[in-house]
């Protein structure tokens, strides 16, 4: 199980990486990828939507199950990973790689966890 | 009286014994209230035998004229059904199988429907088909669903589609708040100028029948560009014998196709159960409502088939499913798939010639008839629209005495008007035979 | 298996419709499609056999136990499918004149009739084609009800958390946010929870009566209460309908508006996942709302026929009087199947039916024409074969037999939810898995390799490893003792040898298939080759 440093966390198991103060990638955590299962589809927001933290902005589905993703900031979609729509394993394969959308006028953020607290939160969990 | 249940009373006697209740009764009374518990008998008939069944029902039946000829369309059509069709639908096993959820199973129930599936796309040219829903009318509404989004929410619709059609995608927008406008007719066929007018950015799709209500062959390059041209989506509603020899509706750029399957071997049943089928382009495959039967391979590399694609719908997806179908037509599916196998492209083309040079044969000779003037000047396919010189009701009751269902006479502004439909079934002597009568009746007019 | 296509030779085909025998007419090139469609051209030998090898690989009813949960996989008696064959059903057009189509009429009206009786509502259409499609119908109902009475606020409907997922989906096509709540530590509604929930944005409840979990709620006069006393009007899942009919009315429990499966509890056959039949009952309330047309008496049926019909009438009376006169029992019971059979005829011959006019609020139409006719023409012939002493039998029997099929195998399996069940269960296999790493998963594939029908998997959500049986009333005692062994075979192996488990099905002619991969990258028809 991976626990980059370089990124924030969210309880419910996103991650965030603040490229600049109003600028962050987002996707989901290795712990969740492991939690999901094979993932068949993912259903992205588009460009220009604005996403609040705390709320729901995608979904992703395995075979007999779909969960949503929550953000972890309030701003706007500038860029979502296109790649994900044709391959969704890159999120099993590589979760901190295949980042799900980009956000940018970045004006607030959910709690967040260092990767230390993550980790024992994951700990604890189980 | 029948009831179908094996046990016998000391069976059941048995039974609750071993389960340590005395009677029925207790069984009950322990599990809901007294006070909801009915306390009398259902005021219903007391049940019979299985031979007296049969002679009530079929005196109910008796009751129905069932007429040798028909010229009547208007969304239920009289084709040939090969018996091979009704063979295969009342095989037990095909007949009283449940959904094929468990795939290893129902193989035999998957791999039908993926056939149907296939024999969809190649009468329509699309890329994907589901399994199928309710009816040609349900699936018009749920296409416009597929297309709704956030900026686009307005539905823009035909006045030449079927009114049953038109009435459907009304209420099932009116349940979401989506307004459904009417593009109107000209001649018989859309006015395209009107289209134009009416499709912007807030239209989310354009909803035209090829062939329309009347029978009459729309411009669809045209309905394609103006519904492109605002960012719309097209979609097609086709009558299924008919793509068997009309350009597709992948050929005109539409993007989802909806229809009636029910002239693919379904008897007119007086209304159902009939069969709606979609297919849309790859793009919009994941927004299809329903069941979808896919391909792939089981542990041993063998080529399988199973329910897939699930999580659009609402046994994952609950409240965010995009439509709560469930149960479909499966078993019209299937005897669409026998039909369409039976008949094959040949017999399908032939059907489709068959009925639209019955229709033309018979518009010729009638439209020569004083009073029955052709109202419209297009081209058609199986369908026209005639006046009718004496009030239509009874021009119907006139051709009911030699045993013949008439045309539709039409309602609304074209009230006084009928609606003719032809197909494979109608003979050259029926043909003649309609028309004596209605030279009879244009004699009698004047 | 060959798929149909590969079976395909070019000229082959079955010789169906004679030469066409009027001057053929040809369209213009420009309507015409570029290329034929790739349809099969299989002899009929080829085409039956390709059937029955399909087949081959199903399982009906007809083949073996089939105790899916929330299904009721009843008998499909053979009665009902000669009867919807009748050519004086199947060969009548939709928009015949109604004077000659007063059949068909009748079996729409007495199927109202007798469905407005056996779930106490007052009204029914037959249009909804499934049971979803009567959820939808009936939540377009409810708004349209509140909107008349410009009641804009109500947007939400209630709904448990052991709810069928046609149900948030279908609220959410009629316009409404979707409030979850809560099943209690009894599987039941929790009525606290519910009352917090309630508020005047609500618009109505969506339950089922047994719940999934198979209880019978006993709050359900309070619960109903709460949703009226708040505004709303109260919606029942008609879907496990079979352990309460004849027995107990959902119209007597406080609900406004129904929907049944006729292929569930009326005993039309399921096809494969279709067509079924979902009609919707509504209390007097709700009429001005339903969509279609009413079905009304006409003026008496005039005509010759009249006479004779009074001549019977006399008869069958006299008889009857004839028999009263008599004191035995005998006599007593065979005049009250004359006033029966006296009773239907004055029915069903003394009414001309018609099309009542459109109700003024209707919600308009959710499909052409009337409903799935033929189905409701099977349902018919099973109530009337049935009869008021025969519905209510089958709910009991259904009941009994359940709670029979549990008593056997609930020391095997924990029953997730209740001491005694309505007319199915639910097991749950967590512990199981967690002890042998077996879960409802396996346990449904080794039933496979036993000829039987897996029951119903993961439904309901609220229950962990579910496993969810209905054995219905149809169903032998010796079906439920073997089944309860199968059971017990398979709780002996995951304990013994998990690994045969994780292995089965192996006498399937598939295994294991590759799900993930079927999703990720749909192949959704044939590839013809070029």
């Amino acid at each position: 199980m991976e626990f980059p440093k370089d990124v924030l966390y969210m309880k419910s198991h996103e991650w965030v990486k603040f490229l600049d103060d109003k600028t962050a990638l987002v996707g989901i955590s290795d712990h969740a990828q492991s939690e999901l299962g094979d993932l068949v589809f993912v259903n992205l927001p588009l460009p220009e939507d604005t996403v609040t933290a705390g709320e729901p902005f995608a979904d992703v589905e395995s075979v007999k199950a779909v969960s949503d993703v929550y953000c972890p900031v309030t701003g706007m979609v500038a860029e979502i990973n296109e790649a994900l729509l044709d391959k969704p394993e890159l999120l099993n394969q590589d979760p901190y790689g295949a980042w799900m959308i980009k956000v940018t006028q970045v004006t607030d953020h959910a709690d967040l966890l260092s990767a230390e607290e993550y980790e024992k939160l994951i700990a604890e969990e189980a | 009286m029948g009831n179908y249940i094996p046990s016998t009373a000391g069976e059941r006697q048995a039974m609750l014994q071993a389960i340590g209740f005395e009677s029925m009764e207790a069984l009950f009374k322990a599990q809901i209230p007294e006070k909801i518990l009915l306390d009398r008998p259902l005021d219903l008939p007391s049940g019979l035998s299985e031979r007296e069944v049969r002679s009530v029902m079929e005196a109910i039946a008796a009751k129905n004229h069932v007429f040798r000829t028909i010229f009547r369309g208007a969304g239920a059509y009289n084709h040939y059904i090969p018996s091979i069709v009704k063979s295969v639908v009342s095989n037990e096993t095909l007949l009283t199988a449940y959904t094929p959820y468990q795939a290893e199973i129902s193989q035999g129930i998957l791999q039908s429907i993926f056939e149907y599936q296939t024999m969809i796309c190649e009468l329509t040219g699309m890329d994907a088909s589901n399994a199928s829903v309710y009816d040609g009318a349900s699936a018009a509404a749920e296409a416009t669903a597929m297309c709704r989004e956030r900026k686009r929410t307005k539905v823009l619709v035909s006045a030449t589609a079927n009114p049953q059609v038109i009435r459907t995608i009304r209420t099932y927008n009116w349940g979401v708040n989506a307004t459904v406008t009417l593009v109107p007719a000209k001649d018989g066929v859309t006015d395209w100028a009107a289209l134009e007018r009416l499709a912007d950015g807030e239209t989310a799709c354009v909803y035209v029948q090829h062939p329309n209500y009347y029978g009459m062959l729309e411009d669809v390059d045209t309905a394609a560009r103006l519904t492109h041209q605002a960012g719309a989506k097209l979609i097609m509603g086709v009558h299924p014998i008919a793509q068997a020899i009309l350009k597709t509706p992948a050929d005109y750029g539409a993007d989802i196709v909806v229809g009636e399957g029910q002239p693919l071997g379904m008897p007119l049943s007086f209304g159902g159960p009939y069969l709606g089928f979609m297919a849309c382009k790859q793009d919009m495959v994941r927004k299809l409502p329903g069941r979808i039967v896919g391909e792939t391979t089981d542990k041993e590399g063998q080529r399988a088939f199973v329910l897939t694609l699930q999580a659009r719908e609402q046994h994952i997806r609950r409240e965010k499913a995009s439509s709560s179908l469930c149960s479909n037509e499966a078993l019209c599916a299937l005897t669409a798939a026998v039909y369409m196998s039976a008949m094959g492209p040949e017999g399908m083309a032939e059907a489709a010639r068959q009925s639209m040079s019955k229709a033309h044969e018979a518009a010729k000779k009638i439209s020569a008839i004083p009073g029955f003037e052709m109202k419209f000047s297009g081209a058609f396919f199986h369908e026209f629209v005639t006046q009718c010189p004496i009030p239509t009701d009874e021009l119907t009751e006139r051709l009911e005495c030699e045993d013949m269902l008439g045309g539709y006479p039409l309602q609304g502004e074209l009230s006084g008007c009928i609606l003719w439909c032809c197909t494979e079934m109608n003979t050259q002597s029926e043909i003649d035979r309609l028309t004596k009568v209605l030279e009879e009746v244009a004699e009698q007019w004047n | 298996m060959e798929l149909i296509f590969e079976k395909s030779r070019q000229g082959r085909g079955c010789s169906l419709l004679p030469a066409c025998d009027v001057p053929v007419y040809e369209l213009d090139g420009s309507a015409v499609r570029k290329k034929a469609p790739r349809l099969p051209e299989v002899a009929e030998i080829d085409l039956i056999r390709h059937y029955s090898a399909l087949a081959k690989r199903a399982h009906g009813v007809n083949d073996g136990f089939y105790p899916l949960g929330s299904c009721t996989m009843k008998y499909n008696p053979k009665i009902n499918e000669e009867i919807a064959a009748l050519p004086g059903f199947t060969r009548i057009h939709p928009l015949q004149p109604l004077s000659m189509s007063q059949g068909c009429m009748e079996v729409l009206k007495l199927a109202e009739t007798y469905l407005c009786e056996i779930t106490g509502m007052d009204h029914m259409t037959m249009q909804p084609a499934a049971g979803a499609h009567g959820e939808l119908t009936g939540m377009l109902l409810i708004k349209a009800f509140h909107q008349a009475r410009k009641d804009t606020k109500r947007t939400k409907i209630i709904v448990p958390d052991s709810a069928h997922g046609t149900n948030p989906a279908s609220a959410v096509m009629a316009g409404f946010d979707v409030i979850s709540i809560p099943s209690n530590a009894e599987g039941m509604v929790d009525v606290a929870k519910l009352r917090e929930a309630v508020g005047d944005d609500t618009a109505g409840l969506m339950l089922t009566n047994p719940n999934t979990v198979g209880l019978f709620d006993k709050n359900i006069l309070e619960i109903t209460e709460i949703i009226h006393r708040a505004g709303g009007l109260n919606y029942y899942d008609g879907a496990n309908l079979n352990a309460i009919m004849g027995k107990a009315r959902p119209g007597d429990m406080g609900f406004d508006v129904i929907h049944i499966n006729l292929h569930k509890t009326f005993a039309t056959p399921h096809g494969g996942g279709g067509p079924g039949s979902g009609p919707v009952g509504c209390k007097d309330h709700l009429a001005v709302f339903m969509p279609g047309a009413p079905i009304q008496d006409a003026a008496a049926w005039a005509g010759a026929d009249d006479q004779e019909m009074e001549l019977i009438e006399k008869a069958a009376e006299e008889q009857a009087e004839e028999l009263a006169a008599k004191q035995d029992a005998e006599s007593k019971e065979m005049e009250k199947e004359a006033k029966d059979i006296l009773k239907r005829l004055k029915e069903i011959s003394g009414a001309e039916w018609e099309f009542g006019p459109i109700p003024a609020l209707s919600i308009g139409s959710v499909r052409a024409f009337y409903g799935n006719f033929l189905v409701v023409v099977k349902a018919l012939t099973y109530i009337m074969t049935l009869g008021r002493e025969g519905i209510p039998e089958a709910a009991e029997n259904a009941v009994l037999n359940a709670n029979y099929l549990m008593s056997k195998v609930k020391d095997l399996y924990p029953v997730a939810y209740g001491k005694h069940c309505m007319h199915e269960f639910v097991l749950t296999l967590e512990e199981l898995k967690k002890e042998t790493g077996i879960a409802a998963m396996d346990v449904a594939k080794g039933l496979l390799d036993f000829g039987i029908h897996p029951p119903t998997m993961y439904f309901p959500l609220i229950v962990h490893e579910a496993l969810m049986l209905e054995p219905t009333e149809t169903e032998s005692r010796e079906t439920l003792d073997d089944a309860a062994e199968m059971l017990r075979k398979l709780l002996e192996i995951a304990k013994s040898d998990p690994d045969r488990l994780h292995a089965a099905p192996v006498t399937t002619p598939v295994q294991r298939l590759d799900e993930v991969g079927a999703a990720r990258h749909p192949k959704l028809h044939y590839d013809f080759p070029e």
